[in-house]
């Protein structure tokens, strides 16, 4: 039978979540992941049709505060966990490709 | 003289500690020779405040001795799960990725410690992220339980149930995603509560599944369960998932708490429980032979969508999981990888050194679930049989005042034995999953020892924000058995 | 390529800054520009364990935009994730809105040059989360800062309605004014508040078959010059790529590029449409908005009266040129300011001549709005009125204006004091014209003769009478007693 999440999957998942799988947590990550979509395959047996999706279990809405400065981080507060800072900017190796998809 | 004193619940400790009979430091100084004793074995915390404590106890000491004001928790030790921020020391989440994290900030139920007067002591060991169900899965150490050091604790609160469990503090704050402060609490013969979603503010609690997570009391006993919610319930208007006291008011808990709840009817799921070890199951049967005796009615129901909580439950909390981890990325804190490529690489390198095994499948899964082409075949279709568990308890709720289960379907299994099989152990959660589906209070409370010693958790469910109600009739139980003063002897 | 008949076919996607004092997740400050990471807070670094909290203003800034731009406004809308990886995003996600915008099916109203206007539909209008910035000024590395970060931003998409780049210009020009009006955004081009990203395809008949040519968006552009000139640009170039390749619109063909403000040509970036997957999902931290009546009516009654309907209204009803009207209604300020004085009884044409003329200049060197100079829609009014009624004389109304910004005292007073107010008694001006007429013999003859010189030596006599009034003297009614004398 066929995995219900091959290698291929896994790499494009993957990739998509920033992960650098080696070769052998790919392999890993197909067998079990497919045994965990074959196990939660149990839903379907579910009529969902007229179901609404519950995202939020609380039954609220128009949640806001105030427009209400409140004081920042000190700089140095905010970059003391960076591993890399360039005066008070994050640094990273270069970006190369300035569209950043949004 | 310290054992006595450790096996003090945490009411008696405060009111010791306030009358001027016992002195905070007294109470942080036995603790620390406790863990210094046993936490080598134990490996309940990844980190300690010996110096930061006793100067805290010192404080409060000088408060009582001045005759001034103190809070609830006046110089008792308690302990932090650490995935909760502090704006002291490391707030590690149990990952390689944050090992070195330094918060410039404190979880809202850090502020309410506080402000009680509480002294926090430590941070305590989980799973990496709170992904798993035996502490297993911590990057940084091995937390064992304290009644058999061959099994494990449970989690991903293991740390601070192993913590309570072998009197190193006198409470630990977990959080339970999926029954990670139940499952541990059963399998560490202690009391966990899951409050309702929305009743304890999550801001600084590193999230895992946001819709699910809620913090709550790992304790040696249901009253100290009831004064650690004193303390940590009520709203925050930094999470906007928390409830405001208009919609649900916050509630003295310790108020009537050894008053019996009359008329006590109790639903209990006959098809789902018939699935637990013969051990918890017989222990399920007396516990609930206790109630009758105190008059409870017991209602046998059929809630047919239990038995899809799991599925449901790891393809939401993984698909949040997947979007509440992306953060970690090497950028602005955490493990950076070593000369990368370029920027890509940070991330992807970072990510893959920074998390371990279990973390990385359930962000696979999660994003996989949330991927164009699956999003309506799985999480969408998880969220709409979300809504009939939800369905199914409300129907519940209309006949019982609430609903008994196990905890767990066995107790505590030996270290390494689900750790290569993670489907076996996502099963293990399959009696606490439901109540965070449906953002609903439960508690589990010790309720027996099994043949070899380990101890066996009853819990039980109520309807939302009525966690009063919920620690009364657990409280019930408490008062008629002995199960919560049984210890582990080590033997080291 | 002149001899193909083809349309042009342009869509916007705009983001506006919200004008709100916080971010829209948290309460740093909004600054423009300061030291790197100096207004950031754990929220919009995007650290363990906090949570956003949506800004109230930011959400009725966003819902007063979209009235004005007729929207339909959603009973219940929520906030989603929009999952990517760059490093000016921190959380790696972008609180956006994804299929339950905040608001759906408006349009804006858009003058052409023609003086007519059009209607350009919009799509929908969603609230969403700005990312910080990268610089790249480092040599090998990039340089992040996260001051930006949170700032709420508008996006609104309008239908590809727009079939010129002036249209496309007008309409971001347009749109521009209407926010200011609404003081929901400084829409300031300069700073980064407006950002526009035009889709352009051209639609070619070729031997009476109608071809699409490939969309291409062109990203960010922050100026109205980079939106007409990246539009124009692109039509050139895609009716030579026509030509060259015949390539059409396909499924998966739109392309990426960017602008060279420099060269003023478009650059590819990416050549197909990405298959991009951001794997929106509700926000779990953030709780839905559900609309009612009463907020819908209060929001309603912080609505005015849009630039375009003023604009209108002043070509009608106060006869005002185009033009004219254009500039007045370019600012709110200005426009009610003119129109409060107009509605003070002033004549329209005097009101626009003495703020375009004098006004403004006033204005621009003050560095203020017209209206901020300290000077009253009523007395304004006044002194249009003193001018209209040849009480002074046009340069002893700027003249004034400009004192009246200086002393805030009213024109009349003014006129007073400096002794500006002109002459208009017949009697007493008949007099000076008949000293000046007795005084100037040959120039009445020249003045009378009816020939060449008539204009020069009536002028003459003019200016006589107006030195002698030390220029206080109704040029009008001296005119008038001079064609008398004369005839």
């Amino acid at each position: 039978m066929a995995k219900k999440i091959d290698e291929t999957q896994v790499r494009r998942v993957a990739k998509l979540a920033r992960l650098d799988l080696t070769d052998d947590e790919v392999a890993r990550f197909s067998t079990q992941l497919s045994a965990i979509l074959g196990y939660v395959e149990k839903l379907n047996e579910l009529d969902t049709d007229s179901v609404e999706p519950l995202a939020h279990c609380l039954p609220m809405h128009n949640v806001f505060r105030e427009d209400v400065i409140t004081e920042s981080l000190d700089t140095e507060l905010a970059l003391r966990n960076a591993p890399q800072h360039f005066e008070s900017f994050f640094k990273v190796p270069k970006i190369l490709d300035e569209d950043s998809g949004a | 003289m310290a054992d006595e004193l450790l096996n003090l619940t945490c009411k008696q400790l405060r009111d010791k500690i306030t009358a001027g009979t016992v002195t905070s430091v007294t109470a942080v100084e036995a603790v620390f020779a406790q863990i210094e004793a046993l936490d080598d074995k134990v490996g309940a915390y990844i980190s300690t405040y010996k110096d930061r404590a006793l100067e805290a106890a010192q404080t409060i000491d000088r408060k009582i001795a001045t005759g001034k004001s103190t809070g609830p928790l006046a110089g008792v030790p308690v302990a932090i799960k650490d995935n909760m921020c502090t704006d002291f020391g490391e707030t590690t989440c149990g990952s390689k990725i944050l090992e070195n994290f330094q918060a410039p900030y404190n979880a809202h139920v850090i502020e309410k410690l506080r402000a009680a007067d509480a002294v926090l002591i430590g941070k305590t060991n989980l799973d990496e992220f709170a992904m798993g169900s035996s502490t297993e899965n911590s990057a940084l150490k091995q937390t064992l339980n304290p009644w058999d050091l061959g099994s494990v604790p449970g989690g991903s609160s293991g740390g601070s149930a192993a913590a309570v469990a072998a009197r190193m503090c006198f409470a630990a704050l977990g959080s339970d995603t999926g029954g990670s402060i139940r499952q541990p609490a059963g399998f560490c013969g202690v009391v966990g509560l899951k409050p309702t979603y929305g009743r304890v503010s999550r801001f600084g609690l590193v999230a895992y599944g946001s819709s699910l997570d809620q913090i709550g009391p790992v304790t040696g006993n249901v009253t100290d369960a009831a004064l650690m919610m004193n303390v940590i319930a009520g709203h925050d208007k930094r999470d906007s998932t928390s409830v405001s006291n208009d919609m649900a008011p916050v509630c003295n808990y310790l108020e009537k708490l050894n008053e019996d709840v009359k008329g006590l009817k109790i639903a209990i799921v006959p098809e789902f429980n018939a699935g637990a070890d013969q051990n918890v199951q017989n222990a399920l049967t007396s516990a609930l032979d206790v109630y009758k005796n105190l008059g409870a009615q017991i209602i046998e129901v059929k809630m047919p969508h239990l038995d899809y909580a799991i599925a449901a439950y790891y393809l939401i909390a993984t698909a949040e999981a997947s979007s509440n981890l992306a953060r970690y990325d090497g950028v602005h804190y955490g493990h950076r990888t070593e000369n990368p490529a370029d920027y890509v690489e940070v991330y992807s390198k970072s990510r893959a050194e920074g998390f371990g095994a279990e973390v990385k499948r359930r962000i696979t899964l999660g994003t996989y679930a949330l991927s164009s082409g699956y999003y309506d075949a799985y999480y969408l279709k998880a969220l709409k049989v979300r809504n009939l568990i939800r369905t199914d308890f409300t129907k519940t709720f209309k006949e019982a005042d609430c609903i008994i289960m196990p905890t767990s379907p066995t107790t505590a299994f030996k270290l390494g034995e689900k750790i290569e099989d993670p489907l076996q152990m996502y099963l293990a959660d399959i009696y606490t999953i439901a109540a965070n589906l449906a953002g609903l209070p439960a508690i589990s409370i010790p309720c027996g020892l099994d043949k070899a010693n380990l101890p066996i958790g009853l819990q039980i469910l109520s309807p939302a924000f009525t966690e009063k109600k919920l620690l009364r009739i657990a409280r019930m139980f408490e008062g008629k058995t002995d199960y919560h003063n049984k210890k582990p002897v080590f033997q080291l | 390529m002149s001899e193909l008949e083809y349309k042009i076919v342009v869509g916007l996607e705009i983001h506006v800054h919200l004008a709100t004092r916080t971010k829209m997740f948290c309460g740093c400050e909004l600054v423009y520009g300061g030291e790197a990471n100096s207004r950031v807070c754990p929220v919009c670094i995007g650290m363990p364990g906090v949570l956003p909290v949506m800004n109230k203003q930011a959400y009725e800034f966003a819902l007063l935009t979209a009235l004005a731009l007729n929207c339909k406004i959603s009973d219940f809308t929520k906030w989603d994730r929009k999952s990517y990886y760059y490093p000016d995003l921190p959380k790696n996600y972008q609180i956006s809105q994804y299929d339950l915008p905040l608001a759906e099916a408006g349009y804006i109203e858009i003058p052409l040059e023609t003086g007519q206007t059009k209607k350009i539909r919009i799509i929908r209008v969603h609230l969403e989360e700005d990312a910080g910035k990268n610089t790249h000024t480092l040599g090998n590395f990039s340089a992040v800062d996260l001051n930006r970060a949170g700032t709420p931003l508008l996006e609104i998409v309008t239908e590809p309605d727009m079939n010129s780049p002036a249209e496309v210009r007008a309409l971001a020009v347009e749109l521009q004014r209407i926010v200011r009006y609404l003081g929901v955004s400084n829409a300031d081009m300069q700073k980064g508040h407006m950002r526009f990203e035009p889709n352009i395809n051209l639609q070619i008949t070729k031997a009476g078959t109608e071809y699409k040519t490939p969309i291409v968006e062109v990203k960010n552009l922050n100026s109205f010059r980079a939106v007409e000139k990246s539009v124009a640009f692109e039509v050139r170039r895609q009716l030579d790529e026509f030509a060259e390749t015949g390539r059409t619109m396909a499924s998966g063909n739109k392309s990426t590029r960017g602008w060279d403000d420099e060269n003023e040509v478009t650059v590819l970036q990416r050549e197909k449409e990405e298959a991009h997957d951001y794997r929106y999902f509700p926000d779990p931290d953030l709780v839905p908005v559900e609309m009612t009546d009463e907020w819908l009516t209060r929001i309603k009654s912080r609505l005015c009266e849009l630039p375009i309907e003023m604009q209108k209204r002043f070509i009608t009803e106060y006869s005002l040129s185009d033009y004219d009207a254009g500039v007045l209604t370019a600012e709110r300020k200005t426009a009610e300011f003119f129109d409060a004085a107009v509605k003070a009884g002033a004549d329209a044409k005097r009101v626009c001549n003495l703020l375009t003329q004098t006004g403004m200049k006033l204005a621009n060197e003050a560095g203020c709005n017209v209206a901020d100079l300290g000077i009253s829609a009523e007395n304004l009014a006044k002194l249009a009125k003193m001018a209209g009624a040849g009480d002074i004389s046009a340069t002893a109304s700027a003249t004034i204006f400009e004192e009246m910004a200086k002393t805030k005292k009213a024109p009349d007073v003014i006129a007073a004091e400096l002794n500006l107010l002109q002459k208009s008694d017949a009697g007493e001006l008949e007099s000076v014209v008949d000293e000046v007429l007795a005084a100037n013999p040959d120039a009445v003859a020249d003045a009378a003769s009816g020939g060449k010189k008539t204009k020069k030596a009536r002028g003459f006599l003019l200016g006589r009478v107006m030195q002698k009034t030390k220029g206080q003297a109704n040029p009008k009614v001296v005119s008038q007693i001079l064609d008398k004398k004369l005839s």
